[in-house]
């Protein structure tokens, strides 16, 4: 378990974005910026050149948050030791405001796979996790938050909500949360729950960071709905009302928006975190 | 029915493969095509990223045709880290193999330029040797050693690699013809640059690189290209920014 005393500086209780390179001289030139940016730790693990460049200069004026997107620590094997060596350089380096991980695996048998895999929740994997996530807090020498994720099934064998799991492995591990409001509403839909009922049982005290985001629509075999988590369009409407119901219940937090895939231009991106911000500005502080 | 890793690894690359069992829907019915949006995610986030990696090669073949290749390349060679900005490092050899592609000769060293690219794009900043190092007289210039930027790169090819990369990537740039060409990567700033190597050049640059002095690798490029510019070679480097450093051993008097 993490001592707490070494907890990091946190993020403002306000909007930020996923950062892009394409958006650089738009975020530093804007009279009104974002209040932080979040960027893809995997992204910032080559040993130079524009990519560190570009982050050296923002860390400079934007409190930033690493979000690893790569760490597999759901995997059934080891956490791979280059991998969390890179992270811990990382974070070292930059001393971000935030740093945070996924419930998921993506590596196996030492293939990466490139995307969020998901888990059963079962004591085994709950064990485990809890393992993973000492080590990861141990070596890169401070919290770390992790993400709820997008579910397009289920597993027979789970014997845990995903609420009282992650609330588990915040107890066990120290670690805080990072609740995806967009994540929620998609597993719900897909899996027929009810993502009120869900934030209830979540507990918000850990979280320490939001992330909302865009996702696509399709279908299952039998007509069910499918929402596909893709980054890559508006949040939507039922989103921002879920959101709403969140901070209702746990006061400000930071808010992130994700878009990650056809990135749009700078304005679109920048109306999406002035909607965050005026979901910020109804509730009491 | 508890689902291991290693099946649902196993699943996920072989789209031929049973979903496995244990994966349920949201009536607690088998997941069936549920499962295709892992299986999706893998193949479209892994094809993107040759995509990008391989911007000429997907040029040369067409979209599509890229597609279809990266299909095959992500489930023989899945990335071995996280770290996607190097995927793709066995596609050179992998399109060597194929035989299918066998009438486009060039196409692996063209890859492997794109590859050096990419090395050369997220390589350790270095400072360049100042612009008058080498502004000293010409028997020291031939016992001195170069140090060189890991972001300088070097090709050697029996295609016109060079030109077949700015054929497709400058409005206006000449149609490749036949022949070997050399290629020089250096990054003057953060935009790594190709530039074509005068015949011998590349031959010199592995003796620098081998940690001969500028004399002794001349001496040895000179007797197998009697052409070989030394200047010339010596020029580009020096723009390019790629001497870090110019260290001078006296001999011993």
């Amino acid at each position: 378990m993490l001592d707490n005393t070494t907890r990091p500086n946190k993020l403002p209780a306000a909007p930020g974005v996923g950062y892009k390179p394409q958006h650089f001289a738009q975020i530093l030139d804007n009279a009104h910026p974002v209040s932080w940016l979040e960027i893809h730790a995997e992204n910032y693990m080559g040993d130079g050149g524009r990519p560190l460049a570009q982050l050296r200069h923002l860390s400079e004026q934007f409190p930033i948050s690493v979000h690893g997107v790569g760490l597999s620590i759901g995997g059934e094997g080891p956490l791979d030791p280059d991998h969390l060596a890179r992270l811990k350089h990382l974070v070292g380096w930059l001393n971000p405001a935030s740093f945070s991980e996924h419930l998921a695996w993506s590596t196996h048998d030492s293939h990466f796979l490139n995307d969020l895999l998901p888990l059963p929740y079962t004591d085994t994997t709950l064990t485990r996790i809890c393992e993973h996530i000492d080590l990861v807090q141990e070596t890169v020498g401070r919290e770390m938050l992790l993400e709820n994720p997008s579910s397009y099934l289920a597993f027979e064998e789970s014997t845990w909500s995903e609420p009282d799991f992650l609330r588990e492995i915040a107890r066990r591990t120290g670690c805080g949360l990072l609740l995806d409001v967009n994540n929620v509403f998609v597993s719900a839909t897909n899996l027929d729950f009810s993502p009120r009922g869900y934030i209830d049982a979540y507990p918000l005290d850990e979280v320490g960071e939001i992330h909302l985001g865009g996702h696509d629509e399709d279908e299952d075999d039998h007509g069910h709905p499918l929402l596909i988590d893709s980054h890559g369009r508006e949040v939507v409407d039922p989103v921002w009302a879920l959101l709403d119901y969140v901070l209702d219940k746990a006061g400000p937090k930071p808010l992130l928006i994700e878009w990650d895939t056809d990135v749009p231009d700078w304005p679109i991106l920048r109306a999406e975190a002035d909607r965050a911000q005026a979901a910020l500005d109804r509730v009491p502080a | 029915m508890s689902v291991s890793q290693t099946t649902f690894h196993t699943a996920l690359l072989d789209p031929t493969a049973d979903i496995p069992e244990g994966l349920l829907d949201a009536d607690a019915q088998p997941a069936g095509r549920r499962f295709s949006v892992y299986r999706n995610n893998v193949a479209v986030s892994l094809t993107e990223a040759m995509h990008q990696a391989f911007p000429v090669i997907t040029k040369l073949l067409g979209p599509q045709n890229m597609d279809g290749l990266s299909g095959i390349f992500l489930r023989k060679h899945p990335p071995s880290s996280p770290l996607m900005m190097f995927y793709g490092g066995d596609f050179p050899d992998f399109l060597a193999g194929m035989e299918q592609l066998s009438h486009l000769g060039y196409l692996p060293d063209v890859a492997r330029l794109e590859l050096a690219l990419r090395r050369s794009y997220h390589a350790a900043d270095t400072q360049a040797a100042p612009a008058d190092a080498l502004a000293i007289p010409p028997e020291d210039i031939m016992q001195a050693r170069l140090g060189l930027a890991p972001s300088m790169q070097m090709l050697q090819s029996d295609w016109p690699i060079y030109s077949i990369w700015r054929f497709n990537n400058e409005d206006g740039a000449p149609k490749p013809t036949a022949g070997a060409e050399d290629v020089l990567i250096t990054r003057p700033d953060y935009d790594p640059a190709p530039q074509l190597l005068p015949t011998g050049g590349a031959h010199w640059i592995a003796g620098l690189q081998a940690g001969q002095t500028i004399g002794s690798a001349f001496e040895k490029t000179a007797t197998e290209f009697p052409e070989f510019d030394l200047g010339a070679t010596l020029a580009l480097l020096l723009q390019g920014g790629a001497i870090t450093s110019v260290t001078i051993e006296r001999l011993a008097t």
